[in-house]
Parts: C-alpha cells; sequence; structure tokens
C-alpha cells in the first residue's frame, strides 16, 4: 500500500529518488544479529507457553554462530576482494571491520552461554536478555563498521541504550537498579558531548563522513581552527567515556558492580571492542593528520588510565569492582596502541582487544558461577579455599586471572608485549615504562585473588592483614559487626565489612559450599582458558590476524 | 614421510602427557612399557624420515617444517621450526634409538622404585627437550630444548632426593648448566644483534657481514655453553656428581645424549667456526686440555660410574678436540661410537651394581664374569671398543680423530695418542677389578676403604651372591654391543655408507683428511692400535693380580686435581660471604625498606582514589566536565601556538 | 529548523546562532551537575542534545549542506530512544523507592 502510494507521488512529481545502492553483504553479520533478535523477540510473544530460557539461548547461540560464519566468509572475501566503502560511504568493508564483527560475534556467543545457566539460577524469564544482548552486540558490530560519524553514533547507542536495560536486568538486586541509573545518567551526557562533537567537526569540516573528512583535511591547513579541535576534544570525551579511561571511567567500577555479571562480562568485552574500533577509525585514519594535536591527550589519558586503574584495583574488596578497575587498567594498554597510530600499534591493539575479551568474559563466568544465588558472593572472601573445593574451576580462574595480569605463555602477555613495543616504536619511551610498572603493580591484585582462592576458608591471613586498619574507615563497610562471620585474629570488624553489602546472610557463611557450574558455562569458561592458553602458546594466527587485518584497513 | 618430522618430538611429548595423567594408576611396570612405546615409536618414524632424507638426492639434501610463528614481534619473526639435514638426522635416529633401550632397560632396572611411574614422566620429557634440541631450526628452538634437557637432567641426577648427595648433586648440575646457558643465550643476544634474525639459514647466509671480531665472540660465548653441557674444562665437575642419578640416567643423559648436546651444537653452527680460526684454535685446546685431565682421573677412581664419568669427560674433550680441528665429521663419528660403547658400560656397570646390591666401589668387585656371563661378555666388548682395539668401533672413531688431530698440530696428536693410552689402562683396571681377580665382593669392607674415598656408594649390608640380570636389561646390552663392536662400519667409504659421505654436505667438505696421504694414515692407525693394545695389556696386567695400588692412586688424581677445591676457594667461599651480606644487609634493611615504602605508597595512593569514587553521580560528572575542560585547554594552547 | 533556517536569511549571521548553542550546552551540562532530580537530569541531557541539534542546522546553513539537517533526525531518533529506556529505568526504580533524586543512589562507592 504504501510502496504504491510512494510509487504515485515519485510519478505525479516525475523525479527519481536516488536511493544507494545497498551491498547486503558488508552489513551481512549485523543484519543476521539483528535479525536473530527480532526472530527471537517475536517468536517467543508468539509461543510464549513453549519458549523457556534454553530456547532462547538456543536461537541466540544459533545467531552468534551464524554471524561468526558470516564474518568469516566475510574475511575471505575481503582478502581475496580487497577493502571497499558500501552503502553512500557509510559503511566499511575491510579487514578491521571484520575483524571486530568476529570478535563481537564470539564474545556474544560466549556470553549466551553463560546467561543461560545465570538466568536459570536467578529465576529471571523470557527472551528479553537475549534480545537485548544482541540487540548491543549488533551495535557494537556497527561501530566497527562505521564509515561515518553519524553511524558510529548510531551503532554507540544501539550498543548502549540495549546495555543500559541489560545493567538494570536483574531487579531483585538494589545494585542493579542503580548501576542502570548511573549508567544511563552518565552514558547519555557523554552521548550529548559525542554528538555535540559530530556537529563542530562536521561545522568545521563540512562532512561528517570519515574519508571525506580526511580527504578535506589532506587538502586544506586547518592546524588553528579551534572548532575542529574543540570537536576532536568532544568525540574523545565520548569515546573516552565508553571505553572507561581515566577521567571518564567514573562510572564503570558502580556500573561493574552493579550489573549481573554476565552482562559486565559483555559490556567489558563488547563495548571497548565497538568504541575502540570507531576510536582508532576516526583518530587514526581520519584525523591522522591532526596526530599532533591528539596524540599528546591520548598519551595522558594512558598513563592517568593504566595509573589509576591499577592502583584503585589493589584497595578492592569486590571482585567486580576490582575488574573494573582493572578493565580501566586494560584500556590504558590498549591506548598505547592508539597513541602510536602506527600500523604496528592498530594490529598490537586489535589483537589486544581480541585476547582481552576472551579473558573478560572467562573471569565474569567464574564470577557468575561463584556469586551464587542471588548473584551476590563477590568478596575475595567467596574465592577462599575455592582451590580445595573445586580445584579445575579454580584453576582455570587462576589462568585467566594470570592471563590478564600478563603471564607469559598466555595471549595476555603478548597483548602486553604488543602494545608496548608499539609505543617504544615510536619512542613514547615513559608511556612504555609507566605502561610496565602499572603492569606490575596490577600483577598483585590479581595474584591476591589466586592466593585467596587457594588459601582456607577462615584463615583471615594477608589479605585482610594489608588493608584492616583502613577498612573500618572505609566508605563499604555498611554491616555491622553483629553479623560477622567466623572469624579469627580479632578482626571481625574488617571480616565483616568485606562479607555484607546488602540485607541477606553473610556471604562467607555459606562460602565452604561447592558452587554448582552449569554445563554450558564450563564449556564458555573452557573456550576461554583454552584460547588464552593455545594462542598464548601458538601466538602466530592470531597475531597474524590482527596484522591482517590492519593492512586491510580502508 | 618428511612432513611427519613433528611426530618425532610429539610422540615422547604424548607420552610424557599420558605419564603425567594416568602415570600413577598404570604402574609398575605398564608406565615404563608405555613410555618406552612410545620412544620405540618415535625412533620407527625417525627411521621412516630418514630413508626419505635419503631419496633426496643433490647438493641441499635437507628440510624445514615450520611449524607455526611463535614470536612475530615486528622484525622479530621466530618460527617453531623444525630442519632436517644429515646432522640433525644422525643425531635423530641415535638418541631415539638409544633412548627406546634405555627405557627398556629402566623397566628392569628402576622396578620396585617408589617414584616408579615419574622416573619415566622425566625420561620421556627428556628424550622430548632433547629432540627439541636437536631438530630447532632457529637458536631459540635449540635453546628450549638446551634448557629443558638442563631441567631434566636436574630432576633425574636428584632423583633420589632423600639422599643428600643426590640433591647436593642435582644443584651442582643445575648450577654449572646455568653459567652454560647465560653463555648461550648472550650468544644468541649476539647473532640477532648482528644479523637480525635467530634461524640458522639465515645466519650462515650472513656469515660475511658478521665481522670477525663479532664471529669470535659469539662461538666463544657458545663455547661457554658447550663446556657447561658438554663437561669440558673448566665446567666439568658437575658430570662426575651427576652420577648419583639412576644408572639408566647416566647411561642415557650423562653419556650417550644430553652431554653431546654441545658437540652438536658445535657442528651446527660450523660456518661460524670456520669464520674464526682463533676460536676453533681454541676450542681445540679446550677440547685437548679436557680430555688429557679427565683420562688422569679417571685412572685413581674407584667408583665404577665415576671412572665411566671421567672417561665420558674425556671421550668429550676428544669430540670437541676434532671440532677445534675442524674434523666434524670425525668429531660425528666419535659421538655416535661413544654413544654406543659409552651407554653400554653404563648399562653394563647398572647391570653389576644391580647383581651387587648397589655396591659401587671396584675395590669390592672381583671374578664376576663367572656370575654374570652375559655382562662380562657384553661390558668387555665395549671396554675393548672404547680402549681403541682393532676391528671395534672405537679404533675407527677415535683413530679418525687422532689423524685429523695430527694434520691439524702435531702437538695435538701427542697430547691425543698419549690419552688414548691412558684411555686403555683405566678402562682394563676397571674391567680387571671387577671380572677378574679375586671374589672381593665377599670381603665385609672394600681393600683400602679406610683411605679416602669419598664418594664410592656402598651397598648396605654383606653383598650375596651375584646374579645375572633379566633379559629386560641384558637384551639392551646385547644389541648396543653389537652396535659397539660393528660400529666401525660408518667409516668404511663406499658411497652408500660412508657416515663421512653422509654428512659431508652440511660441513661443505673442509677435511683435513683429504690431505693426508694413505701411507701416513696407515702408519698413525697401525701406532693407534697398538697403544690400545699395551694399554689393555698394562691395565690388566697391574690389577688383575692385586687390588691395592695406592702408588697408581696419586690423591691429586683422586681428588680430580682438586678442581672442586679451587672453584670452593675463588668462587664458593666468596660467594658464600656475598650471599650472607645480602640476605642481613641488603635485603633487611634495603629491600624490605623500599617494598614496604611501596606497599604503603601505592596502598595510600588507592585509598586517596577510593575517596574519589563518592557514589554520587553528579560527582562523576563533574569529573567527566573537568576532563573536558582539560582537554579544551588543552586545544586552546594548540591553537595559540600554531 | 525552517524556520530558524529562514531567521538566518535575515540579518542574524551564523555565529550568533552558534553561541545560542554553545550557551545552550553548557547550560543542560551545568544543570545536570547540580540538579538532584532524575527526570530534570533527563532534562538536561535534552537540552545538551538540542543544542547539538541546532548547531548542525547552522553549520549545515552556512555550509550549503543539506546533510547537516538530515543528521538532525538521527539525533531525534536517537534522543527519543534514550528518553524511552531512561523513564523505563526510573520507573523500575520508583517501585523500590518513591522518589527520584538522583543523590540517594550511592550504595555502590570507592
Amino acid at each position: 500500500m504504501s510502496t504504491l502510494l510512494f510509487a504515485a507521488a515519485s510519478g505525479a512529481y516525475g523525479a527519481k529518488i536516488h536511493t544507494p545502492h545497498i551491498d547486503y553483504l558488508s552489513i551481512l553479520p549485523i543484519l543476521i544479529m539483528m535479525g536473530g533478535a527480532v526472530l527471537l523477540v517475536t517468536a517467543s510473544s508468539l509461543f510464549r507457553q513453549v519458549m523457556g530460557v534454553g530456547s532462547a539461548t538456543f536461537i541466540t547461540v544459533g545467531t552468534a554462530i551464524a554471524t561468526l560464519v558470516a564474518a568469516l566468509f566475510q574475511w575471505d572475501h575481503v582478502v581475496t576482494h580487497g577493502a571497499k566503502v558500501t552503502i553512500a560511504g557509510s559503511i566499511a568493508y575491510d579487514g578491521f571491520s571484520v575483524f571486530i564483527q568476529i570478535v563481537v560475534a564470539i564474545a556474544m556467543l560466549l556470553t549466551a552461554l553463560i546467561a543461560d545457566g545465570y538466568l536459570k539460577r536467578e529465576g529471571i524469564d523470557g527472551p528479553e536478555f537475549h534480545v537485548l544482548a544482541m540487540l548491543s552486540a549488533s551495535g557494537a558490530m556497527l561501530m566497527g563498521s562505521a564509515n561515518d560519524l553519524i553511524v558510529i553514533f548510531l551503532g554507540l547507542e544501539i550498543l548502549s541504550i540495549a546495555l543500559y536495560v541489560l545493567a538494570a536486568f536483574n531487579h531483585k538486586r538494589a545494585e542493579s537498579g542503580e548501576a542502570a541509573l548511573k549508567y544511563f545518567v552518565l552514558g547519555a551526557f557523554s552521548s550529548a558531548v559525542f554528538v555535540y562533537g559530530i556537529a563542530l567537526v562536521y561545522g568545521a569540516t563540512g562532512s561528517s563522513n570519515l574519508p571525506q573528512i580526511a580527504d578535506y583535511l589532506s587538502k586544506n591547513v586547518v592546524a588553528s581552527n579551534g572548532v575542529l579541535l574543540a570537536g576532536l576534544a568532544l568525540l574523545l570525551v565520548g569515546f573516552g567515556f565508553k571505553i572507561a579511561a581515566v577521567p571518564f571511567h567514573m562510572w564503570s567500577p558502580d556500573v561493574y558492580q552493579g550489573s549481573p555479571s554476565p552482562v559486565t562480562g559483555l559490556m567489558a568485552a563488547i563495548a571497548k571492542a565497538g568504541a575502540f574500533a570507531a576510536l582508532l577509525r576516526v583518530f587514526v585514519s581520519s584525523f591522522g593528520t591532526l596526530r599532533a594535536d591528539w596524540q599528546p591527550i591520548v598519551w595522558g589519558i594512558a598513563i592517568l588510565s593504566l595509573v589509576v586503574g591499577a592502583f584503585a584495583a589493589l584497595v578492592q574488596k569486590d571482585i567486580k569492582r576490582m575488574m573494573a578497575y582493572s578493565s580501566i587498567n586494560h584500556a590504558g594498554f590498549i591506548l598505547l596502541g592508539v597513541q602510536a597510530a602506527t600500523v604496528r600499534g592498530v594490529s598490537a591493539s586489535l589483537y589486544y582487544l581480541f585476547a582481552y575479551m576472551f579473558m573478560v568474559i572467562g573471569t565474569f563466568a567464574v564470577i557468575t558461577v561463584v556469586a551464587r544465588d542471588g548473584d551476590s558472593g563477590h568478596q575475595l572472601t567467596d574465592y577462599r579455599g575455592l582451590g580445595k573445593r573445586q580445584p579445575l574451576l579454580a584453576l582455570a580462574f587462576a589462568v585467566l586471572l594470570l592471563a590478564q595480569a600478563g603471564a607469559p605463555f598466555t595471549t595476555g602477555f603478548l597483548a602486553k608485549f604488543t602494545v608496548v613495543a608499539a609505543a617504544v616504536d615510536i619512542h613514547s619511551y615513559a608511556l612504555a615504562v609507566i605502561a610496565m610498572a602499572s603492569a606490575a603493580v596490577a600483577a598483585f591484585f590479581y595474584l591476591r585473588v589466586v592466593v585467596a582462592m587457594y588459601s582456607p576458608v577462615g584463615a583471615v591471613g594477608d589479605l585482610s592483614d594489608l588493608d584492616a586498619g583502613e577498612l573500618d574507615a572505609g566508605p563499604i563497610s555498611v554491616a555491622s559487626p553483629a553479623n560477622a562471620p567466623v572469624s579469627v585474629h580479632g578482626q571481625n570488624d574488617a571480616v565483616a565489612s568485606l562479607s555484607v553489602l546488602t540485607e541477606g546472610p553473610p556471604t562467607s557463611a555459606v562460602a565452604d559450599r561447592m558452587v554448582r557450574v552449569p554445563g554450558l558455562t564450563t564449556v564458555a569458561i573452557g573456550l576461554s582458558v583454552g584460547f588464552t592458553i593455545v594462542f598464548g602458546i601458538i601466538p602466530g594466527p592470531i597475531v597474524d590476524f590482527a596484522h591482517q587485518a590492519t593492512l586491510l584497513f580502508t | 614421510m618428511l612432513h611427519l618430522t613433528y611426530l618425532i618430538i610429539l610422540l615422547p611429548l604424548v607420552g610424557f602427557a599420558v605419564q603425567v595423567l594416568f602415570g600413577r594408576r598404570l604402574g609398575d611396570p605398564v608406565a615404563g612399557a608405555v613410555a618406552t612405546i612410545f620412544v620405540g615409536a618415535s625412533f620407527i618414524v625417525s627411521v621412516g624420515v630418514f630413508f626419505d632424507l635419503l631419496a633426496v638426492h643433490g647438493a641441499v639434501r635437507s628440510f624445514t617444517q615450520n611449524l607455526w610463528t611463535w614470536i612475530p614481534v615486528g622484525g622479530m619473526q621466530i618460527h617453531a621450526g623444525l630442519y632436517v639435514d644429515p646432522l640433525s638426522m644422525t643425531m635423530v635416529l641415535f638418541v631415539t634409538g638409544i633412548s627406546a633401550l634405555i627405557h627398556l632397560y629402566s623397566i628392569g632396572y628402576m622396578k620396585g622404585d617408589r617414584d616408579y611411574p615419574k622416573f619415566f614422566l622425566y625420561l620421556n620429557l627428556f628424550v622430548a627437550s632433547m629432540l627439541i634440541l636437536v631438530l630447532g631450526n632457529n637458536l631459540l628452538v635449540t635453546y628450549v630444548g638446551w634448557e629443558g634437557v638442563g631441567t631434566c637432567s636436574y630432576l633425574l641426577v636428584a632423583f633420589w632426593f632423600t639422599r643428600e648427595t643426590a640433591a647436593v648433586a642435582g644443584k651442582k648440575a643445575f648450577i654449572y648448566n646455568r653459567i652454560g646457558d647465560a653463555g648461550f643465550i648472550a650468544a644468541a643476544f649476539l647473532t640477532f644483534d648482528k644479523v637480525g634474525s635467530l634461524d640458522y639459514s639465515v645466519i650462515f647466509a650472513n656469515v660475511g657481514k658478521i665481522g670477525t671480531a663479532n664471529i669470535t665472540a659469539i662461538c666463544l660465548l657458545l663455547m661457554v655453553g658447550v663446556a657447561a653441557k658438554s663437561a669440558q674444562i673448566p665446567l666439568f665437575p658437575w658430570l662426575a656428581d651427576a652420577m648419583e642419578g639412576p644408572t639408566p640416567v647416566s647411561a642415557l643423559i650423562h653419556a650417550a645424549t644430553m652431554v653431546t648436546a654441545g658437540v652438536y651444537l658445535l657442528c651446527r653452527v660450523n660456518p661460524l667456526l670456520h669464520a674464526s680460526p682463533d676460536a676453533a684454535w681454541i676450542v681445540a685446546l679446550i677440547g685437548a686440555a679436557t680430555a688429557f685431565v679427565a683420562a688422569t682421573i679417571a685412572c685413581a677412581q674407584n667408583d665404577i660410574k665415576k671412572v665411566l664419568a671421567y672417561s665420558t669427560v674425556s671421550q668429550l674433550g676428544y669430540m670437541v678436540l676434532a671440532i677445534g680441528a675442524g674434523a666434524y665429521e670425525a668429531a660425528i663419528f666419535l659421538m655416535v661410537a661413544h654413544a654406543f660403547f659409552k651407554g653400554l658400560l653404563f648399562l653394563g656397570s647398572g647391570s653389576v651394581i644391580h647383581g651387587l646390591h648397589d655396591e659401587q666401589d671396584l675395590k669390592r668387585m672381583g671374578n664376576l664374569r663367572v656370575y654374570m656371563p652375559i655382562t662380562f661378555v657384553t661390558f668387555g666388548i665395549g671396554w675393548l671398543a672404547i680402549a681403541g682395539v682393532p676391528p671395534l668401533s672405537g679404533f675407527w672413531a677415535k683413530g679418525d680423530v687422532l689423524d685429523n688431530a695430527w694434520a691439524a698440530h702435531p702437538a695435538l696428536w701427542v697430547v691425543g695418542i698419549f690419552t688414548a693410552l691412558l684411555t686403555a689402562y683405566y678402562m682394563s683396571r676397571l674391567s680387571g677389578l671387577a671380572f677378574f681377580g679375586q671374589d672381593r665382593w665377599k670381603n665385609k669392607v672394600a681393600v683400602g676403604a679406610d683411605a679416602d674415598m669419598p664418594d664410592a656408594h656402598h651397598a648396605a649390608g654383606p653383598i650375596p651372591e651375584p646374579h645375572e640380570s633379566k633379559w629386560v636389561m641384558t637384551l639392551p646390552l646385547i644389541v648396543l654391543a653389537v652396535l659397539a663392536a660393528a660400529g666401525g662400519v660408518m667409516a668404511f667409504a663406499t658411497p652408500h655408507l660412508s657416515l663421512a659421505r653422509w654428512v659431508d654436505p652440511v660441513f661443505s667438505g673442509s677435511l683435513y683428511n683429504d690431505h693426508e696421504t694413505t701411507s701416513t694414515i696407515w702408519k698413525l692407525s697401525t701406532l693407534d692400535a697398538v697403544v690400545a693394545v699395551i694399554g689393555v695389556f698394562i691395565g690388566l696386567r697391574l690389577w688383575i693380580t692385586r687390588a691395592d695400588r695406592p702408588k697408581l692412586e696419586w690423591a691429586f688424581l683422586r681428588q680430580s686435581w682438586y678442581f672442586n677445591e679451587i672453584f670452593d676457594a675463588i668462587i664458593g667461599r666468596p660467594g658464600a660471604r656475598l650471599a650472607q651480606f645480602t640476605s642481613t644487609v641488603i635485603e633487611d634493611k634495603v629491600i624490605d625498606g623500599a617494598v614496604d615504602g611501596t606497599g604503603a605508597l601505592v596502598r595510600r595512593t588507592g585509598m586517596a582514589l577510593r575517596r574519589v569514587q563518592t557514589g554520587y553521580v553528579r560527582n562523576y560528572a563533574l569529573w567527566i566536565v573537568v576532563g573536558i575542560v582539560a582537554l579544551f585547554a588543552f586545544m586552546l594552547t594548540r591553537t595559540w601556538w600554531a | 529548523m525552517i524556520g530558524a533556517a529562514s531567521a538566518l536569511n535575515g540579518n542574524i549571521s551564523g555565529e550568533w546562532y552558534l553561541a545560542l548553542a554553545a550557551v545552550l550546552f553548557a547550560i543542560g551540562a551545568f544543570g545536570l551537575l547540580i540538579r538532584r532530580n532524575v527526570l530534570v537530569m533527563f532534562m538536561c541531557v535534552e537540552l545538551m542534545l538540542n543544542a547539538a541539534n541546532l548547531t548542525f542546522v547552522t553549520f549545515a546553513n552556512m555550509l550549503h549542506d543539506i546533510g547537516g539537517q538530515v543528521l538532525v533526525f538521527f539525533v531525534l531518533v536517537v534522543a527519543a530512544a534514550e528518553v524511552v529506556v531512561g523513564l523505563g529505568i526510573v520507573v523500575a526504580i520508583f517501585r523500590r523507592r518513591a522518589n527520584a533524586t538522583a543523590d540517594d543512589f550511592h550504595l555502590m562507592k570507592g
């Protein structure tokens, strides 16, 4: 009906509307991912009775695998036919974008596996979780492919809006709502800043299309254009917020802590992947000529992120908060590659994103199962004795943590090594030195968890000794000594404040029980650990992959 | 089958994994059998690869298998690659073959040991490491194997770690080897700095660009590694102590395979040595000195395994001497022959020790030929082979080395021929004491046991009548005896059988042998044979009749030229003092202070950051705004500046 | 927007519109910092987004490029979606507690 009207209208005016040619192959993975979400939400509203969490997981996993297959097909296509720009210049179809599609698709696959057990355990029905996760994944993928500032913005919003809702998903937990609110208010704020940045860049260069901007900048000397530089700064703020770089990181500890654990893993992996992809594309390729203007800023942000992330993580008691600061630290590392703005830097960043995706999702898979019913057991004390109770789970977690710390023979080591090498390559020695020093500090807090896992339940030992003094003064001690768990050394207050954040029994009272690891979660953890170890020992294929992806950058 | 080369390494590794996962469950003797099967399979694959390589004709008879890119960082592209050529193939064949035999032997020898599966676990890991060392196509892969065999050597020497001496010997072996590893890795760094690659093929293609001084430095640094691994002066004392390990370990690691890794490495880098005559001369001198010194020490030892250990050091000295003289092919010939006869001698001594309930003192043996006939015959072949009596393998191999030494410099030959005399003598002394003479094992104590006799191990109580060992132990003896006897056929220069022709392409044919006349070779060979027979005659004549001849066992020789004492005085004691100083002053005051201070600083910073994180949304937004303002301020300076 | 464009054809130059947009943006940001009510904070964000929109339109006019005006539609749609989700979150939180003061949410900190 509407097409008919449309045809009549165009016939009446005698003018043809030129719609751009749409190369569906170039956005196939995004379409599959979004299509999966739409299919799932439709199917579940039609067959409400028969669709449980299990079938939603099934469809999501299927969609993620289909996306992955499509992306791999794209990779093959790009390698043989070369990179190009499609859909009226708004989508880049190159190795770089395909790389991000692959990373996000795998992240989605792993998250769906983990979420299945989580949703069943927490008694959260319905397919909405999976639908939102797929939508946000498609947003991250769109950011990776976007070749126009406004498309980046669209991707960013698709990614973020779905994540806001996901953060609020566990309505039984007060933290979940608070996390969503904080994330939303600050996210909307940063989006507004980002859009204003786009407006300024548009005003200064006359286009929001990245190649056209690059073209304009190469033909005109705009060194002292205040509007353009202000726009650049605001774009950096928007990206800085998404990747949780200091000082735009403040949301991340609260949001990481409050969100349901599988969501946190997804958020850490795909928000970073999408935002870094766009950041690299915008700054390294389009604003490459202005690198003298933005490189010092990235330099400073990287240093702040490295230092603040490592130091603040050290004093955390909640493992999800600790992982949030750890992810800030990781963002600092990836920024090393951005700051280098060389082929080597870009491929190092891509490799880092790939490796980090597996490490962080695997880590949050373990955190999800250890947290037990109610998703509340996130204190270090909850990890005590895990090595004895469930040695394989503890071993997997230890591997993932050590990988994040950058231990050799894991992907984490080479990830850190390549970005630092890229920084050294362009003589950013100070940055490289600070990065390595922060890695040393960071190793300490990762090891603290490992030590906790392999020390017996009940023994307070070194961990509490370390900060027993500060804890009483610390702001998170909301529990009264009355509900203190069993403890020794007369440090009841300290231990009590460690163990409880909300209502409910002290978590360490149940800490010596086995936690159930659902089968699908086991698969996800196994894949993460396997990838981390195997490609830590044989890094060649993935490094080559990241390098190729960079060379096929438009 | 060339493309299956990786299986040669993978099979022992899988064996290792099987032992790790199921070793305890398999137990004694299945664990040993499984380990043996994996190594045997590796040998079979090696034979297949060997015939395939044989089928490749032409000047470049080699094959490189790149498994994966191991460390791809910018300009540094290090592949996990394997390199098969006549040299590495020769090593692979005898390493896997002898390993399989010794695994088989160990099934019997280690029977009843508390840690039976663990022994085979280490042994399999050792074989895999050794094969990585041999097959690596660049210095780093070789280094991985180099470290791997060092680690396994440590673990196996200290296998009976509850014995104080074994634990100490393990540490000693490890520390000496670490010194060598430092030399190796420094050489690798220097090479990478000059060439930009660690691949052998690239290094050798660029020899001309490195510069003679650098090549000499690289060779000498490598020689440090070789001196430690192959027990050359001055880093040889660990090998004697390493005899604390179980006898199959001594046979496999400390006679046949690992200690020859240094010799192999020098052969591998022959283009470098070729380009640096100075380094080659130093190598030759070290080899000659080691051969002589170790042979003299072997003349005065009472522990049967110590005699064999110093004999090994001496023979390794011959090999290094040959390499220094440019006679790589002779070195490899001796290495292979030595693997046969020394492996045989060690296994034979193990059989003797086993039969005498862990008695290792020669002075408490005697007349064993009556009780252990198979051991005696096979051991006898090994004895005559190493002594250089024709037509056994040792005569040909050692003769080859000596001929080349003659061609290089007559002085080297003089040392060599005198050492050959000593070799024949001390081996005959050993055989005379063990297999001939009186039944001294009936005595309560050894002859002259009150004399200072540091380390010989003794049986716990009175020794019952000795007995021959079981087939799993005698079969490897017989096989090795055949090889030790007939190994000389490798020398015959028919185009298809000659070892020299086979490995010649690796060394681009730079043999001194070529420059000598047939009559000289005949004269030298005759002299070798005569010297060997004289040595055997003297040794037997002296030691069959009497077991105590203190005049022939100088304390100076018994104490290994006081090398251990010298090291203790110049390194050990000052080192202990330094360690004392470090632990009391540096550790307690400086380091602990710094660590505590840093810790406090870090914690305080962390706590400050926590206070900034107030939990209020507007505060968070404020920080974003602060960030924006800071960025604007920076951009403003950029516009002003421009 | 059409109105703004036609006014530009008069004698008010584009710079004034840009300045107005910048001021609106600053007011929005400032409001977000000082207001406690979550709904008002949303409104501040909306103000900032509209400041950006105004900037787009002004630049489009100054550059004689229709593209900038098209971008505004994207921003409007996104803003609408954002508000829907935001209000949803607020409603969900309202069920737990009966106020919408942002400062009440500081369970998590440090």
